[in-house]
């Protein structure tokens, strides 16, 4: 049997990504949690940002359809809202990169 | 170290029951389990169980169903590892009785998923996602099996008809087995045009949240021998864990810990996958079947699939790799936290030769699989009488 190799990470520190990469892998999301269902159906991918990794977020403002490779950028959006008195929490989601005409 | 093997079984139907509590589930799997290996008493009880609080809202298992079945006074506790809440009991019972610190040992799965239902029901569940980045986003568990078969199919040019072999072959199964949730045949064709959850995946795709308890009796093998007519001995048993979240993996189409975990248990059982016999996948949803047969043995990468597909079936009960010989999670239902023991309750059957029209001819060596969540957790047991 092999014991696990990877060191221990305690530490660790800040980094600012760009905000751009591409679809990596999406899906349409019909089946909602609660806290959700007003925004299904709504797209959800893995993107892949531009430094490397790979970060879980909705695909917002989509017109259109959307391919795995296609450009994404950051955007703040409210992501949910936790009942009719609760709090509304923001976040990222990413929307298709505009072409310039 | 004392050799292990399991002495008694017992579940009840997977499916709705509406009009039983968690503990009435409970015991009656337990009766079940205790008629069958001949006892009465226990020095441990090992509770898998995934849900029940954010579900049920009931925590706290051992005492309570303890105290119900009336073993008021012994060691027990729940142990959750998501939908491998099963496979992971099964593991603690396996350590306490081959540590000599237990002789006997219950291991029970039990779950309550449907009182639930819809938003409230994926809300529950959502709670195995990773609350911060996953969960946030509006993600489920089908919407991050469908986000990996998606870049599965992209990757290897399949589509979706790929994967229907995996659902036709689990309902052919489940429909001889009477504890089964959804007994009936899929028409090859319809899997296709099926309604989506979350593209691609769509309802024929995935299991079926479900209720059901099953239980297993363990005891050292040496005592075993006198105590049962047929005791199947635990092999090998190994737990592994990956990235939690895909986005982290470091190859999203490789389910790591699946192939860490099954090499574990396989050097400790002294067998290769070709000495399989029978092989209970957890087929939450047709990609992680393809996945894990690539990931222990059976297929080369890309090519999981293929085997649901290939002439002369090789995942049916007379193929040269049986799998959800029962009907899988997909057909039997899945009742999360449960499901582990339900597959090592049907791998025994297999072994004792009590599998009925499910029976897979010959088999004396089992493999199990039971992921948590899309794989962060795999813990596999072989079996063998």
């Amino acid at each position: 049997m092999s014991a696990v190799s990877n060191p221990v990470h305690l530490s660790t520190e800040q980094y600012t990504f760009s905000g751009t990469g591409e679809v990596y892998s999406y899906t349409t999301v019909l089946d909602s949690p609660a806290g959700f269902e007003d925004q299904a159906p709504y797209v959800l991918a893995l993107v892949k940002l531009d430094e490397g990794p790979i970060v879980t977020a909705q695909i917002t403002d989509l017109d259109g359809s959307l391919e795995i490779g296609d450009r994404v950028e950051m955007v703040t959006r409210k992501l949910t809202t936790e009942g009719p008195q609760g709090m509304i929490v923001y976040g990222y989601k990413f929307r298709k990169v505009l072409q310039q005409s | 170290m004392q050799n292990v093997s399991i002495i008694g079984i017992g579940r009840i139907p997977v499916g709705e029951h509406w009009d039983s509590s968690l503990r009435e589930l409970a015991a009656a799997a337990v009766q079940e389990a205790f008629t069958d290996a001949g006892i009465q008493e226990v020095d441990a009880v090992y509770i898998a169980n995934a849900y029940g609080t954010s579900v049920s809202s009931q925590s706290h298992l051992g005492a309570l169903i303890a105290d119900f079945i009336g073993l008021r006074g012994v060691e027990t506790f729940t142990i959750e590892a998501a939908d491998a809440s099963g496979g992971a009991a099964l593991r603690a019972g396996y350590l306490a009785v081959a540590s000599g610190m237990a002789q006997r040992v219950l291991v029970l799965g039990v779950e309550k998923l449907t009182d639930a239902v819809a938003g409230s029901r994926v809300q529950g569940r959502n709670v195995s996602l990773d609350a911060d980045h996953e969960a946030i986003h509006g993600a489920t568990l089908p919407a991050l099996a469908a986000l990996l078969m998606r870049r599965y199919m992209y990757e290897y040019g399949v589509d979706l008809s790929a994967f229907e072999g995996f659902s036709l072959n689990a309902h052919t199964n489940g429909k001889l087995n009477q504890y089964a949730m959804y007994r009936n045949t899929l028409r090859p064709g319809t899997f296709a045009k099926a309604p989506m959850v979350a593209e691609p995946v769509n309802l024929f795709d995935m299991a079926p949240d479900a209720d059901g308890a099953a239980a297993l009796v363990l005891a050292p093998s040496e005592q075993a021998v006198d105590m049962v007519s047929t005791p199947v001995r635990i092999l090998g048993s190994a737990v592994s864990t990956d990235a939690f979240m895909l986005q982290d993996r470091e190859d999203l189409l490789y389910l790591q810990a699946a192939h860490d975990s099954a090499l574990k248990a396989y050097r400790q059982a002294g067998i290769a996958a070709s000495d399989v016999d029978v092989f209970e996948v957890h087929d939450a949803f047709t990609i992680l079947s393809a996945l894990t047969l690539e990931a222990t043995g059976f297929a080369e990468r890309g090519q999981g699939w293929a085997l649901a597909s290939e002439q002369g079936q090789p995942i049916s009960l007379n193929g040269t790799i049986p799998i959800s010989t029962f009907g899988g999670l997909k057909s039997r239902g899945n009742p999360a936290g449960a499901t582990g023991i339900y597959q090592a309750v049907e791998a025994c059957l297999q072994l004792r030769r009590e599998a009925g029209p499910n029976q897979v001819k010959g088999a004396t060596t089992a493999l199990i699989q039971n992921l948590g969540g899309l794989g962060s957790t795999a813990i596999t047991h072989i079996l063998r009488v």
